[in-house]
């Protein structure tokens, strides 16, 4: 197979904080090829977020990689130097957040911001970066891009903000663009416009795009590959096909049965009981452990291993493990 | 359907916007509207943020002074010479479980000052039995009692919320995005306790989202509006599967579903540009400057809600 795009190792990154230590990622390993779209899929908490910061190295002050790898076309991240870093954001991997209304300084043009990106990363300068700011704007699909750059981010909608914001990112065509939550904020059919923007950009560009979302529709949307996440760990990675039509972690299935059923939707929601996990006091042996229902005596004091269901799919469940030593008894 | 219990009509409710220095415009956030909600029955108001939803839930327990119209309960009006009376039947839970409750009151306070103010418990053991059986309810222990709201994870609080709302025993409850700021493990908690306690109590609910799957699955008719207006109304099943009006049609085609054959083989109709400001409404039909059917006759009137039979009523000149 060829060479990763982007690998992630073992990821461990953890908080420092007066309460204690929070261990927001722990242990995450995954892999990107170029032009693929994998999604991170976990509610609030799960480490989604922390991960991706994590790979762009820009986790707030008391944040801290404690351990694992992350290797760029091969090379380990780590190793690099905050110039070097400098450089890899923008040029290589990008990212868009959630809030398009405070991400953008409020007393900059759209046009001094973007040019900003456009001189730091290119050789362009003066009416050079103009043109090319004009270019991309035009490229998200924003009119009059000449008057929109004199404007200011209060001037412009939620939905337009996010179009500069990925507009901005794009600004040295970046190998990989990270995209955390990047609908959230916004409405149904705003979300449709930029879902489909991103969609198109990543096939005409051919980058590799990372989704983080807590929407499992989004996700089904989008994505080639998903991984799941709950308390820091992987549940589960796979195909979307996979990982929504053969769920193999106990909190997938659980996921999936409590959104509604398109196919019946006035079927009973079946939740899953109990409530979010909390970060400074991870149990022992699986995160999802004291809210499953399918728990076993194992789960508590063993961290399940990763098992391999078939090529598409890996899943870290000791359900998995028990179904595997059935099988082979009964046979 | 069954007997009425809610009836809006003709709601309006403006605001003024100062514009320069002395002159103030009308801000039209709900713009005449007129629906039903029956006894034990759920209507679920879905539309994007600024459309009015919840300035409509808000407009009809009279948390503002509506600008026209009038709501009717039980066919009695609800004027604010009786709202007190009526704030015994109708009640609220809002958005945000983290601003909705008073950080410095226990949890049996935040329940039982409805039960205070409307003088419902003659003792204080009266009170304490009422707090704890209405905490049962919603799925709360006892030693809860005593701790304040910081206390609780967001989907705790909302059954705090919705405790406090159940206290004085409403038959309608507005229900005011009462699942979007939960996880969607906890938001299917929630929305099953709504369902139960609907079984159980016979209460109605007026329920406030925008997401369209959530309303779907809870509502017996949904509501869409648009712009201050409602623009169509219909049985769930039929506006999920038959919409009419155009805003509806790509509304629901722009719902991502979770389940990657289904969302991939349809067809997403995407709408140019963002909602308008509600300063500067188009004339005539207010979807309009987005929608591709417009007519001469959309901007020139505005198309009021008609029967397309099935109780499915539509406001559009096209379709």
């Amino acid at each position: 197979m060829s060479e990763k795009l982007l690998s992630v190792q073992d990821l461990h990154t953890s908080f420092f904080t007066d309460a204690g230590e929070v261990q927001a990622v722990n242990g995450v390993s995954f892999e990107l090829d170029p032009g693929e779209i994998l999604g991170i899929v976990g509610e609030s908490g799960s480490g989604k977020s922390v991960t991706a910061y994590s790979i762009m190295q820009i986790l707030a002050d008391t944040g801290r990689i404690t351990g694992g790898k992350i290797l760029f076309k091969g090379e380990d991240l780590s190793l690099w130097t905050e110039k070097q870093m400098q450089g890899f954001r923008g040029k290589n991997c990008s990212i868009i957040f959630q809030d398009p209304m405070t991400s953008l300084n409020p007393v900059f043009t759209i046009g001094d911001q973007m040019r900003e990106a456009v001189v730091l990363h290119t050789e362009r300068r003066g009416a050079e970066a103009d043109a090319r700011v004009m270019e991309l704007l035009e490229l998200v699909g924003i009119n009059e891009p000449a008057k929109r750059m004199k404007q200011y981010p209060f001037e412009h909608s939620g939905g337009m903000r996010q179009r500069v914001m990925i507009a901005m990112a794009l600004a040295c065509e970046p190998d990989i663009l990270i995209a955390d939550e990047p609908t959230t904020a916004l409405d149904v059919t705003i979300q449709a416009q930029i879902l489909e923007l991103i969609q198109s950009l990543q096939k005409k560009m051919g980058m590799a795009v990372i989704l983080v979302t807590h929407d499992l529709g989004v996700i089904a949307d989008m994505c080639d590959n998903i991984v799941v996440m709950y308390g820091g760990r992987i549940c589960e990675r796979g195909t979307a096909r996979e990982i929504f039509y053969n769920p193999r972690h106990e909190y997938t299935k659980g996921l999936l049965r409590s959104i509604p059923n398109v196919n019946n939707m006035k079927k009973k929601l079946v939740p899953i009981a109990g409530t979010p996990i909390n970060m400074l006091n991870l149990p022992k042996g699986c995160a999802f452990c004291p809210r499953c229902d399918a728990a076993m005596k194992i789960c508590l004091t063993e961290i399940p291993e990763e098992l391999v269901i078939n090529e598409d799919h890996k899943a870290s469940c000791w359900m998995n493990v028990k179904a595997a030593y059935e099988e082979v008894a009964g046979q | 359907m069954s007997e009425t219990l809610v009836e809006v009509r003709n709601l309006k409710q403006y605001f003024p916007v100062k514009v320069g220095f002395a002159r103030t415009v009308p801000l039209k956030a709900v713009d005449d509207i007129s629906f039903t909600v029956g006894k034990g029955e759920t209507l679920g108001l879905v539309g994007e943020s600024g459309c009015g939803k919840t300035t409509a839930g808000r407009a009809i327990l009279r948390l503002y002074k509506p600008t026209g119209g009038e709501v009717l309960f039980d066919g009695e009006p609800v004027t604010d010479k009786n709202i007190m009376l009526m704030r015994k039947k109708m009640q609220m839970v809002f958005q945000d479980p983290y601003s909705s409750l008073d950080p410095r009151m226990t949890v049996e306070d935040i329940i039982g000052e409805p039960l205070d103010v409307h003088h419902l418990c003659a003792n204080r053991k009266e009170r304490r039995e009422k707090i704890l059986e209405l905490m049962n309810y919603v799925g709360l222990n006892a030693e809860h009692a005593r701790r304040y709201a910081h206390e609780f994870s967001g989907g705790q609080r909302q059954r705090i919320g919705i405790a406090r709302a159940l206290a004085v025993d409403p038959q309608f409850i507005v229900c005011d995005e009462p699942v979007s700021a939960l996880d969607v493990s906890i938001q299917a908690q929630v929305i099953n306790m709504f369902e139960d306690l609907q079984e159980k109590l016979g209460v109605a609910y007026l329920f406030i989202a925008h997401d369209l799957l959530v309303v779907h699955h809870i509502s017996k008719r949904i509501a869409v509006m648009y712009l201050g207006k409602i623009v169509e109304i219909a049985d769930s099943d039929e506006l999920n599967s038959h919409p009419i009006h155009p805003y509806t049609e790509s509304l629901l085609s722009a719902v991502p579903i979770p389940d990657p054959d289904v969302t991939r083989a349809r067809q997403r109709i995407i709408l140019e540009g963002d909602v308008p400001s509600p300063l500067k409404r188009p004339s005539g039909c207010p979807f309009r400057t987005r929608c591709r059917y417009a007519t001469e006759q959309c901007a020139q009137e505005c198309p009021t809600l008609t029967d397309r039979g099935g109780d499915h009523q539509v406001a559009c000149w096209v379709k």
